[in-house]
């Protein structure tokens, strides 16, 4: 054999275990976005589908998000929708109460700038772009107490922009709501 | 054939210059937001560090390091004087100004909007325009590539571009094109409004524009580290590239699919469509192909070298390898980081597991680890290994670089593994400060307080960097001979389609009219969405 062969031999192996190493690495990734797509199929927690729009202008003087609108409300079907408006720096409700073990659905806005939604300790967490409504649907399993930090730069008091989430037995969400249109931790 | 040395020298020392300074900034804005200090009275200076900070590390250092990188691997692999070295000057002093131009109302608390912009919040113009004038420059770097390219290919018809010249074209094209994004928000949305001719901003647009910026720079930040994994490490540890083809190859995929995926960093937006996010994010899975490819090359290029030196087994011939260069040791650490990084970066990229850690400090985390740990510790490597013959004289404080390897790789951990940790607790991005008082953030205190610590390795680590250049810089006179890249195993005889990048630029930007046309169309269109914008340091 002369040198020149032994050349292309090695040249031919070398590429022949590439060549394994690439198939192996496609199919690493396809297995990767098969996976997300199977779980996106199933409803797993996904990212907001839709897109909704709302002037940002308006929103304190008519529809759904005007302060007396703002809150926990119980609905006809044993849900819960909660209303959450986030501006520079704080936002409102403060303090929301939401049933534990029940569908929750959080809806919100910015009339200002940017903001984030972050409910500590749950993987709810989404953006605040105004202009657009944010909808997460949720369920809570154990009554307690999460902090929600506004987790995107919203100007030189985003670090005091700090809500809680209040979760309480179900029997108790119910009395409260009885009493309140719209339940916060304020009663 | 290294003709213009004095040009790389000054891109290397603004870059790292530059890098220092806004080293300092991090490590005392780890330091004031940790338990170990109170809280900062005006939290307006926590922010104005931040956007100091965020503008030199992401536009201004790694665009001059590539630059100059690009410059030496022109002459050097071309062999060939570089074409167009005063309008390089001008490219490097319209840098200069920007920075400059943008540094000053940053400093002066007038456009703490941090590097990312975020509008509706607008600052000064100035900082803007000094951004809009760095990018510039950095295009004039884009072209002068292509003509150096161009001239070359008429001289030599039909030969294979050498690799390292090819990596840096491809790379240059990603980031001309990467710009673009970043560019459209400033000159259509931000910059009418910072002048007052115009008041009102879609912030859902430009949050859009942005990512098509956003993620594909980080590419462009990372395009200098691989050409030196191929390039660089396989000569200076004394083996050959395995497989030039294969290099190409992940070259060619960074070019055409870092760009279609910024949109997972919108994930959590309520602007864009599912379908939108889920392209974005499959996408985001192709780009890891290009990096498992080069861990594979790479690992067998370092495996040729250590079988070269007499080393045997499977994996006894890792202690073969040459540890005590400092070369060796900072390619092991980048690889290092590189996985954990590049693990993580998996969790950021998947449609579901990213809501869990998005916006939290895991993302800080994360692009420290990947940028300032994978990346640049091979700017150092590509630092060193490229000095003594910028500067014509020896570099001996080989101990010295290993020791400032390892601050870096041990700091790094340091630094970002509390980091991430803390952002699965739910952390979030960016606050001046923290109550660790409040019981549910009382946890989180003792890893807050690690990161300093690592921000301090770091400082030290990096002021340890800029004395073994200096030191260098007046070491005696030494000819460090012809400056060389490595070769391949198999040199290439001739690599269709992966010669030129006519195809792979169609590809490029037609696959960023897929996937970004439609929802920056849709949101283009919309006219309800807009926000008067909310002037930053207005009123002092």
């Amino acid at each position: 054999m002369t040198t020149q062969d032994h050349d292309v031999e090695e040249a031919r192996v070398a590429e022949r275990v590439e060549r394994r190493w690439a198939t192996l690495s496609i199919a690493i990734i396809v297995v990767l976005a098969g996976a997300a797509a199977f779980a996106g199929i199933h409803q797993a927690t996904m990212p907001q589908g839709r897109v909704e729009t709302i002037q940002p202008q308006i929103i304190h003087l008519s529809g759904e998000f005007t302060e007396a609108n703002l809150g926990s409300a119980a609905e006809p079907d044993g849900s819960v929708t909660v209303r959450a408006v986030g501006q520079q720096y704080s936002f409102t409700p403060q303090c929301m109460v939401v049933p534990a073990d029940t569908p929750v659905v959080f809806r919100a806005t910015s009339p200002d700038v940017v903001h984030g939604f972050l409910i500590q300790g749950t993987n709810i967490n989404t953006m605040l772009v105004p202009g657009y409504v944010s909808e997460i649907p949720a369920r809570f399993k154990q009554p307690g107490e999460h902090l929600m930090p506004c987790q995107e730069f919203c100007g030189v008091g985003h670090e005091g922009m700090w809500a809680k989430v209040k979760v309480v037995d179900r029997t108790e969400f119910l009395t409260m709501s009885s009493k309140n249109r719209r339940v916060t931790c304020v009663e | 054939m290294l003709n213009s040395r004095r040009l790389v020298l000054a891109h290397f020392w603004l870059a790292f210059t530059v890098f220092g300074l806004a080293l300092v900034l991090g490590a005392w804005q780890m330091f004031i937001r940790s338990p170990l200090h109170t809280w900062i009275s005006n939290p307006e200076w926590y922010y104005r560090s931040l956007t100091a900070h965020g503008t030199v590390m992401g536009y201004v250092f790694p665009t001059l390091v590539a630059m100059g990188f690009g410059y030496a691997i022109s002459e050097v692999s071309l062999n060939q004087p570089l074409i167009g070295r005063k309008w390089a000057w001008a490219g490097f002093w319209l840098i200069v100004v920007g920075a400059v131009m943008a540094m000053i109302p940053v400093a002066l608390g007038r456009a703490s909007v941090l590097y990312t912009f975020y509008p509706p919040l607008i600052g000064s113009p100035f900082y803007y325009l000094g951004v809009v004038l760095v990018v510039v420059g950095s295009w004039i770097w884009v072209a002068l590539m292509s003509v150096n390219l161009h001239a070359w290919k008429k001289a030599n018809p039909g030969a294979p571009v050498p690799l390292p010249m090819f990596a840096n074209v491809a790379g240059s094209y990603l980031w001309g094109w990467t710009a673009v994004g970043a560019a459209l928000e400033l000159l259509l949305q931000i910059l009418p409004v910072a002048f007052g001719l115009k008041s009102t901003i879609d912030a859902g647009l430009s949050r859009v524009f942005f990512s098509w910026t956003l993620h594909a720079i980080v590419y462009f930040w990372l395009m200098p580290t691989y050409i030196a994994y191929y390039t660089i490490v396989p000569r200076a540890i004394g083996g050959k590239v395995y497989s030039d083809t294969m290099a190409r190859i992940s070259f060619i995929l960074f070019l055409v699919v870092a760009m279609p995926i910024g949109m997972h960093h919108t994930f959590a937006d309520p602007q864009v469509g599912a379908g939108f996010k889920f392209i974005h994010s499959a996408f985001t899975a192709l780009v890891a192909l290009p990096t498992l490819l080069t861990v594979f090359t790479i690992c067998a290029s370092v495996e040729i070298a250590a079988r070269m030196r007499g080393g045997r087994g499977p994996l006894g011939w890792i202690r073969a390898l040459p540890w005590s260069n400092p070369i060796m040791l900072a390619v092991a650490f980048s690889f290092v980081m590189l996985g954990f990084g590049g693990a993580g970066g998996l969790i950021n990229m998947s449609y579901q597991l990213d809501t869990t850690i998005h916006n939290t400090q895991w993302i800080t985390g994360h692009f420290h680890l990947i940028f300032g740990g994978a990346i640049v510790i091979m700017y150092f490597a590509i630092a060193y290994d490229l000095w003594p013959h910028l500067t014509g004289r020896a570099m001996r404080d080989l101990g010295l670089m290993r020791l400032q390897l390892w601050l870096w790789f041990v700091g790094m951990i340091v630094t970002t593994f509390p980091w991430h940790w803390v952002g699965i607790l739910g952390m979030p991005r960016r606050m001046a400060y923290y109550d660790y008082t409040d019981p549910a953030v009382a946890p989180q205190a003792v890893s807050v307080m690690l990161s300093a610590i690592g921000g301090f390795i770091l400082l030290a680590s990096g002021l340890l960097f800029i004395v073994i250049l200096l030191r260098a810089q007046r070491a005696p006179r030494e000819e460090a001979g012809l400056y060389r890249f490595s070769a391949a195993l198999h040199p290439p005889v001739a690599v269709p389609a992966l010669n030129s990048y006519a195809l792979w630029i169609a590809l490029m930007v037609g696959l960023t009219v897929t996937n970004y046309g439609f929802p920056i169309a849709q949101l283009a269109l919309r006219s309800d969405t807009s926000v008067p914008a909310v002037y930053v340091g207005a009123n002092p």
